[in-house]
C-alpha cells in the first residue's frame, strides 16, 4: 500500500518577484528571444570589432578597388583563401585558378586596440599575407574591407541608440515626472517646451543643430555631437508619456504616505514615482533605439554624421547612394542589412517586452 | 501644554469667490499619550483635518484661512517645508485606510521600512532594526519577511508593515485614518489591539479616524463628532457613548445595528450631508434634525462647554 506524502514534505512556492514574472512571460516568446540573442550577438561582436575584423577600418588597398566578395573555401580540411588577379578592365578581378593559402585563425597581423585600449595585433582570422586578402564582403571604392568597416562601424551605430536612449529617457523621465508631480505652472511650461521641440521637423532640427557645431570635429566629437543632438528632440515625447503617468500615479495613496514620512519632492519622483513607470520605459526604450541608429544613418548619409575615414553604418552607405555602383558592387549595400537585421530585432524584442510586461497577458 | 492644540482651524478650497470652506472652526486638544477618536460620515472633513496636522493637503488647492495647528507649541501652518519634513514622519506619522495603495508595488517592504529611517534614524538604518520593528508589530519570521513586495503579504500584514513604518522614527502622535476600513472584522480588532498595546508601550498619542462607533467605545478616550466642516460635540468617550448630547450624535448611534432588537429595518439619519459650499442657512443639521426649531435656520449655534470637558453645538441639546 502506498502511503500518501506528509503535507509537510510538500515544498511551498515561493512567489515570484515582479521581475522573475517578466522574464518567464518573455522566456515564452520565441520570436523576442530571437530579437535578443541577435542583438546580444552584434553587441559582443562590435566590443571585439578589432579583434574579429581581419583588417582596420582605415586600411586603403590600391589593389582592390571594388573587389567583390573573397569567401574562403574548403579544400580537404582546410580553409582556404584563393588569390584575385586583375583583369583586363578596371575593377575586374578574376580568380586564379590553383593558387590558393591556407587561412589561419588568430593571425598575428596588423596592430589595433582592443576596447580602444588595450594594444594587440592578433586576429580571429586571416591568410596572413597581403597577396592573399579575405574580403568577406566585398571592398568599397578605397579598397577598404567592408566586413572590417561594418565591424567597426557597429561600434559606433549601435552604441549611440544605447546611449542615447540612456541620455533622453533619463531627461525624460526626470522633466517628465517633475512635470506631473508639481502639475500647474511648472507642468504647463514644460508641455508647451516639449511641443515646441516636437513641433519642429526634426530633420530641420537635426540639420541645423548640426550647423551650430564648428565644422573639422574630430570623429569623436562628432559622435557625442549626433549623440547630444538626438537625445534633444527624443526626451520630449518621452517626457510627455511620463507626465501622463505621474499624473496617475502621484494620486496614488502610497505617494501620500511617502510624503507623511517627510520624504522630499524630488526624492519621490526619483525613488517612488519613476520606478512604477519603469516596465514602460524599459519597452519605449527598446522600440525607440532604432530611430537613434537610423537618425545616425541619416546624419551620416547626409554628410553631416561621421566622417571619413571613420566607419560607421551610415557613412558606409553614401557609397552605396551612387545606382551604377550599387547594379555593378551590390556588397556595398552590407551596411544596410546588417541595419535592417538590428532595427528588426529591436522591434522584435521590444514586442516581446511590451506583451511581457503586459501583466494581462499569459 | 498638550501635544498637539487646533485652535479655529478654517480651510478653504479654492480661492475668493469659488473657496468652499472644508473645515470651519475646528479646534481640540490631543494631549500626550491620549487617543482621540474624530468621527463623522464621509466628507465631513475628518481626514483633511487630520492631514492639515502634518500640511499634507496640497496647497493651492487647499489655502488655510484662520486658526492656528500647535504641534508641541509651533504652529505648522506657519512652517518651512524642511521644517516640514522634519515634521511629518518624525513627531507625527501617518497610517492609511488602505494598506495594499499606501505601500509602493515596486519594492521590498524592507527598504520601505528602511527608507523611512534613513529619513528620520540614519544611524539605525539597518537590517537589525527593520526586523526589530517587524517583529514590534507582529509579523512572524520578519527576517525572511523583508525581502517581501506588499502584493505577497495580507492585507493585515500590509497593515501591520505601515504601523512599523510610521514607527520607525518614534513618532509622538500617530495619525491613523480609518487604518482597518479595508480590512475584514478579525484582521480589524487584531490591528486596534496592536495600535493600542504599543500606544501603551511607546507613549506616543493616536489620532484615529473612524466612523466605526465600535472602535470609539474600544479606543477612544475622548471623542470629536464632526458634521459639515465642523466640530458638532466633543466629549469624552465613556460619557458621550453613554449619553450624546447633540442631536446628531444621538442620531448616528441610532444607526448602529443593535443585536438584539426587534426593528426591521436599520434606522437611518434622513437626507444626506450637505454638498460642500452649498451649507443650509443657521446650524448645519437643522435639515435632518429631529428636534430642529425655527430658529435653528437662523443662526448657527456656537460649541459650548455645557458640561465639564463636553462641547455641544446645540443649544437644544437638553
Amino acid at each position: 500500500m502506498e502511503t500518501a506524502a506528509p503535507i509537510s514534505a510538500v515544498e511551498a512556492k515561493v512567489p515570484l518577484s515582479p521581475w522573475q514574472l517578466f522574464w518567464q512571460r518573455l522566456k515564452r516568446r520565441k520570436i523576442a528571444m530571437t530579437g535578443g540573442v541577435i542583438l546580444i550577438f552584434l553587441y559582443t561582436v562590435s566590443i571585439f570589432a578589432g579583434f574579429i575584423a581581419p583588417y582596420r577600418y582605415d586600411q586603403i588597398n590600391n589593389n582592390s578597388f571594388f573587389h567583390p566578395p573573397i569567401w574562403p573555401s574548403l579544400q580537404g580540411f582546410h580553409l582556404v583563401v584563393p588569390r584575385y588577379e586583375q583583369g583586363a578592365s578596371v575593377f575586374d578581378y578574376r580568380e586564379v585558378p590553383n593558387d590558393t593559402k591556407p587561412l589561419h585563425f588568430f593571425v598575428h597581423t596588423d596592430k589595433y586596440k582592443l576596447f580602444g585600449f588595450i594594444p594587440a595585433s592578433i586576429h580571429f582570422f586571416g591568410a596572413g599575407d597581403d597577396n592573399y586578402p579575405v574580403y568577406l564582403f566585398g571592398a568599397d571604392q578605397f579598397g577598404r574591407d567592408v566586413f572590417s568597416r561594418l565591424l567597426y562601424g557597429s561600434q559606433i551605430s549601435l552604441s549611440i541608440g544605447i546611449i542615447g536612449i540612456s541620455i533622453s529617457f533619463a531627461l525624460g523621465m526626470i522633466i517628465g515626472g517633475i512635470s506631473g508631480y508639481f502639475s500647474g505652472l511648472t507642468d504647463t511650461l514644460i508641455m508647451r517646451l516639449c511641443e515646441l521641440v516636437m513641433s519642429i521637423p526634426a530633420l530641420y532640427l537635426i540639420i541645423s543643430l548640426r550647423n551650430t557645431f564648428p565644422p573639422g570635429m574630430s570623429s569623436a566629437q562628432v559622435y557625442a555631437m549626433i549623440i547630444i543632438i538626438l537625445s534633444f528632440i527624443g526626451w520630449a515625447s518621452m517626457a510627455r508619456v511620463i507626465r501622463g503617468m505621474t499624473l496617475s500615479i502621484r494620486e496614488q495613496q502610497f505617494v501620500l504616505a511617502a510624503r507623511a514620512l517627510g520624504q522630499s519632492h524630488l526624492k519621490i519622483i526619483v525613488r517612488h514615482i519613476l520606478p512604477n513607470t519603469l516596465s514602460y520605459v524599459i519597452v519605449a526604450a527598446t522600440l525607440s533605439v532604432p530611430y537613434y541608429i537610423l537618425g545616425e544613418v541619416v546624419l551620416s548619409f547626409l554628410g553631416v554624421g561621421i566622417q571619413e575615414p571613420s566607419a560607421s553604418w551610415g557613412n558606409m552607405l553614401t557609397a552605396a547612394q551612387n545606382t551604377e555602383y550599387l547594379k555593378n558592387y551590390p556588397w556595398l549595400l552590407a551596411p544596410g542589412a546588417a541595419i535592417f537585421v538590428t532595427v528588426l530585432a529591436f522591434n522584435f524584442l521590444g514586442d516581446g517586452l511590451r506583451d511581457a510586461a503586459d501583466t494581462k497577458s499569459l | 501644554m498638550n501635544l498637539l492644540e487646533i485652535k479655529n482651524l478654517k480651510m478653504d478650497f479654492g480661492k475668493g469667490a469659488e473657496a468652499l470652506r472644508a473645515i470651519d472652526d475646528v479646534s481640540f486638544t490631543i494631549g500626550a499619550g491620549e487617543t482621540v477618536c474624530l468621527v463623522g460620515e464621509s466628507g465631513c472633513g475628518k481626514t483633511v483635518t487630520a492631514l492639515s496636522i502634518a500640511r499634507l493637503v496640497p496647497t493651492p488647492p487647499a489655502n488655510y484661512v484662520g486658526g492656528e495647528i500647535l504641534l508641541n507649541g509651533r504652529d505648522t501652518l506657519k512652517m518651512s517645508t524642511r521644517e516640514l519634513q522634519q515634521i511629518r514622519g518624525g513627531v507625527v506619522s501617518y497610517v492609511f485606510q488602505d494598506p495594499g495603495a499606501s505601500l509602493n508595488p515596486v519594492f521590498r517592504i524592507g527598504n520601505q521600512i528602511k527608507e523611512s529611517l534613513k529619513l528620520h534614524k540614519p544611524e539605525k538604518a539597518n537590517d537589525a532594526e527593520v526586523i526589530r520593528l517587524l517583529k514590534l508589530v507582529g509579523i512572524p519570521a520578519p527576517e525572511s519577511r523583508i525581502n517581501n513586495y506588499p502584493f505577497e503579504m495580507s492585507g493585515g500584514m500590509q497593515q501591520r508593515v505601515m504601523i512599523a513604518m510610521a514607527l520607525a522614527s518614534e513618532p509622538k502622535l500617530l495619525v491613523a485614518d480609518e487604518p482597518t476600513t479595508a480590512l475584514d472584522v478579525t484582521i480589524q480588532a487584531q490591528i486596534l489591539d496592536l495600535l493600542s498595546e504599543l500606544k501603551e508601550r511607546l507613549g506616543m498619542a493616536i489620532l484615529l479616524i473612524t466612523h466605526n462607533l465600535g472602535i470609539v467605545g474600544d479606543m477612544a478616550d475622548r471623542v470629536a463628532v464632526m458634521y459639515a466642516g465642523q466640530i458638532v460635540e466633543l466629549s469624552p468617550a465613556r460619557e458621550l457613548l453613554r449619553r450624546p448630547l447633540h442631536p446628531y450624535t444621538r442620531a448616528l448611534m441610532n444607526s448602529v445595528p443593535k443585536l438584539r432588537g426587534d426593528a426591521d429595518r436599520l434606522s437611518a439619519i434622513p437626507g444626506n450631508v450637505p454638498r460642500i459650499g452649498n451649507f443650509p442657512p443657521g446650524c448645519r443639521f437643522a435639515p435632518r434634525c429631529p428636534i430642529a426649531k425655527p430658529e435653528c435656520s437662523e443662526k448657527n449655534p456656537e460649541l459650548l462647554e455645557v458640561e465639564l470637558g463636553r462641547f455641544v453645538r446645540c443649544p437644544f441639546w437638553k
